[in-house]
C-alpha cells in the first residue's frame, strides 16, 4: 500500500509539473507577439492560433486533406513492411545472402530519401504515387535492418534444439524466428511509422500531391502565418498520436517479453 | 562470424589467408557490381529516358560537380550542415545533460519536447522562413530545429539513466561534481547519446536538401530540384548519386567516431555475451 501510495503522488507530481511546463511554455508563446518582441505578423497569438485550430477541425476540406495525407502514409508504410519483412526473412536466415547484400545495403540505406523527390516527380508526376516512392524508400530501410538483426539473434541452444526436436522449416519460423524477431520487428515497425509520416509530409510539400503537407506550404506562399501554426500543430499531434499508437501496439504484441515484463515488475 | 570460428586454433596459412582476402573481397563488391552491370545492360536496351546509363551518369556528374560548380554550391551545402550538425550537438549535449540531472526540469519540459520531437522537422522550414527571412542562418537554424530533438531527448535519457549506486559511490568517495558530470555520467551516457547523433544526422541531411529546395537560389538541393524541372536527366541523377555519396560519407564518419568514443562500451558488451 505504502508503495502504491508514493508510485502514486510521484505520477501526481510528474503530471503536475508536465502540465505547468506546457501552460508556461503556452504562455511564454503568447506573450512574446503581446509584448512586441515578434511581430504578430511573423508569430501569430496563441489564442488566433487555437481559434483557427477548432474553425478548422470544423471544416470537411481539412478532414479531406488530412485522409489523403494518412491515406499515403499506410500505403507507404504497409508496402514498405511487408517487403522488408520478406526479405529481411530470407537475407537474414541465409548466410551467404547477408554476406553478398551487406555492402550495397550499407551504401543505399544512408541516401536521403528526398534525393528521390526529383526522379519521383518525374516518374509520376505530382500524384500520391511520386509521393509512395519516397515514403517506401525511407521506410523501408528501418524495418529491414531490424528484421535482419532480430532473425539473426536467434539463440543457438534453441535453433539446435528445435532442429533435433525435427520442427519442420514452416514450425521452426513459426515457434523461433517469429518470437525472437518480434521485437525488433515492433522497434522498426514504430521508427518506421515516424519517418513514414516525416516523408510523406516533406513529399506534399515538395511535390505538391493534395494533402497536410500541401495546405502547409499554400498558406506559407499567402503570407497567412496563423494557418501555417496552426497546420504545424495538427502534424505535431498528428505524430504524437503515431508514436502513442505504435507504443502501444508494441506493448500489447510483446506483453509476454521479458523488456515489458521486467517494466512493470518495478 | 563463422570464418572467425573456424580458424581459431589452427595455424592460418598465407594461402588461407588470400583466399579470405579474395572471398571478402567477391562479397563486398559483387552485388554491386551485378546491379550496376544490370543498370547499364537496362539503360542500353530500353528507351526509357529518366533512367539514362551509368556512363552518361558518371559523365554528367564531372562535368557538373567538379570545377567551381564544388565551390559554389556543394561546399556552402555542406558547410551549413556541418554547422548546423555541430550547434545541435553542442546544445543537445548541455541541455540534455541539465534537464537530465535536474529532476523536475525534467518533469516540467517532458511532454512539451516530446511534442516538439513529435513535429516532423521539415514543417518547420515554413516557420523558420517566416522567422528569419531566406538566409544563411535561416538554413543552419532550419537544420538545428530537426536534429537537436533526438540528441536531446536520448542525452536526458542515457543521463537518468545512470547506475544510482555508481553515483552514490562517486558522492561517498568525494568525487566533485565536475567531474562526477566527466567521468561518471556523461560516459554513462554516451550510448544513448549516439544513438541520438545519429538520428540527428539523417535528419540534418535531410534539412539541408529540403530547405535548398524550397529557399535558395544554390546549393545541393536547389541545383537538383533546377535540373529535374529543366529535365536534365543525367546531371540530375548525378545530384542524387552526390547525395548518396554524402550519405554514405557521414555515416562512415559517423561510425569510426562512434567505435573509438564507445570503445568501452563495446568491449563490455563483448565479455558479457562471452
Amino acid at each position: 500500500m505504502a508503495v502504491r501510495s508514493t508510485r502514486h503522488r510521484r505520477w501526481l507530481r510528474k503530471t503536475t509539473l508536465g502540465i505547468a511546463g506546457l501552460v508556461g511554455f503556452l504562455t511564454v508563446w503568447q506573450l512574446i507577439p503581446t509584448l512586441g518582441i515578434v511581430d504578430a505578423q511573423y508569430l501569430p497569438h496563441v489564442t488566433d492560433v487555437a481559434v483557427r485550430l477548432v474553425n478548422e477541425l470544423r471544416d470537411l476540406a481539412f478532414w479531406r486533406r488530412l485522409g489523403d495525407t494518412m491515406t499515403a502514409w499506410a500505403i507507404g508504410l504497409a508496402i514498405a513492411s511487408s517487403a522488408a519483412v520478406a526479405l529481411g526473412t530470407v537475407v537474414g536466415l541465409v548466410p551467404f545472402l547477408r554476406r553478398a547484400t551487406h555492402t550495397t545495403v550499407e551504401f543505399l540505406r544512408p541516401i536521403p530519401s528526398v534525393a528521390l523527390i526529383p526522379l519521383a516527380v518525374l516518374m509520376f508526376g505530382i500524384r500520391m504515387q511520386a509521393a509512395l516512392v519516397i515514403i517506401v524508400f525511407a521506410s523501408f530501410w528501418q524495418v529491414f535492418v531490424q528484421v535482419i538483426y532480430g532473425v539473426a539473434d536467434i539463440d543457438a541452444v534453441a535453433r539446435d534444439t528445435a532442429r533435433s526436436f525435427g520442427l519442420t522449416r514452416r514450425a521452426q519460423l513459426r515457434h523461433l524466428v517469429l518470437p525472437t524477431a518480434l521485437p525488433y520487428l515492433m522497434t522498426g515497425l514504430r521508427l518506421a511509422a515516424a519517418v513514414a509520416l516525416i516523408l510523406a509530409i516533406t513529399a506534399e510539400m515538395v511535390i505538391g500531391n493534395p494533402g497536410l503537407g500541401r495546405m502547409i506550404e499554400l498558406s506559407r506562399s499567402a503570407g497567412d502565418a496563423v494557418g501555417l501554426y496552426a497546420l504545424v500543430v495538427v502534424t505535431g499531434l498528428l505524430g504524437l498520436t503515431i508514436n502513442i499508437v505504435f507504443r502501444f501496439i508494441e506493448r500489447r504484441t510483446l506483453s509476454w517479453h521479458q523488456s515489458i515484463r521486467g517494466e512493470e515488475v518495478l | 562470424m563463422t570464418t572467425q570460428a573456424t580458424t581459431v586454433g589452427r595455424p592460418s596459412r598465407a594461402r588461407g589467408v588470400l583466399h579470405r582476402i579474395t572471398a571478402s573481397f567477391l562479397f563486398a563488391t559483387g552485388l554491386p557490381v551485378i546491379l550496376v552491370a544490370a543498370w547499364a545492360a537496362y539503360s542500353t536496351y530500353s528507351a526509357n529516358r529518366f533512367f539514362p546509363g551509368p556512363l552518361t551518369v558518371l559523365d554528367a556528374f564531372v562535368d557538373t560537380w567538379v570545377g567551381p560548380a564544388f565551390l559554389e554550391d556543394v561546399v556552402p551545402s555542406l558547410l551549413r550542415l556541418a554547422g548546423g550538425i555541430l550547434v545541435s550537438i553542442v546544445v543537445g549535449v548541455v541541455a540534455g545533460t541539465v534537464i537530465g540531472l535536474v529532476h523536475w526540469l525534467r518533469d516540467l519540459t517532458e511532454p512539451v519536447l516530446e511534442f516538439f520531437r513529435a513535429i516532423p522537422p521539415p514543417v518547420l522550414i515554413p516557420i523558420v522562413m517566416l522567422l528569419l527571412g531566406i538566409t544563411d542562418t535561416m538554413k543552419l537554424v532550419v537544420i538545428v530545429s530537426g536534429a537537436i530533438w533526438p540528441i536531446l531527448l536520448n542525452t536526458i535519457e542515457g543521463v537518468r539513466s545512470t547506475d544510482s549506486v555508481m553515483i552514490e559511490t562517486a558522492r561517498a568517495f568525494g568525487i566533485t561534481r565536475a567531474e562526477r558530470l566527466w567521468f561518471l555520467v556523461l560516459p554513462a551516457a554516451s550510448p544513448r547519446i549516439m544513438t541520438g547523433v545519429r538520428q540527428a544526422l539523417s535528419v540534418a541531411l535531410i534539412l539541408m536538401v529540403i530547405s535548398e529546395m524550397f529557399a535558395s537560389s544554390s546549393g545541393l538541393g536547389y541545383r537538383i530540384a533546377y535540373f529535374q524541372r529543366n529535365y536534365l536527366i543525367a546531371q540530375m541523377w548525378s545530384g542524387v548519386l552526390l547525395l548518396g555519396l554524402i550519405g554514405v560519407f557521414l555515416a562512415t564518419v559517423f561510425g569510426i567516431v562512434e567505435r573509438r568514443v564507445l570503445r568501452w562500451y563495446h568491449g563490455i558488451k563483448e565479455v558479457d555475451r562471452g
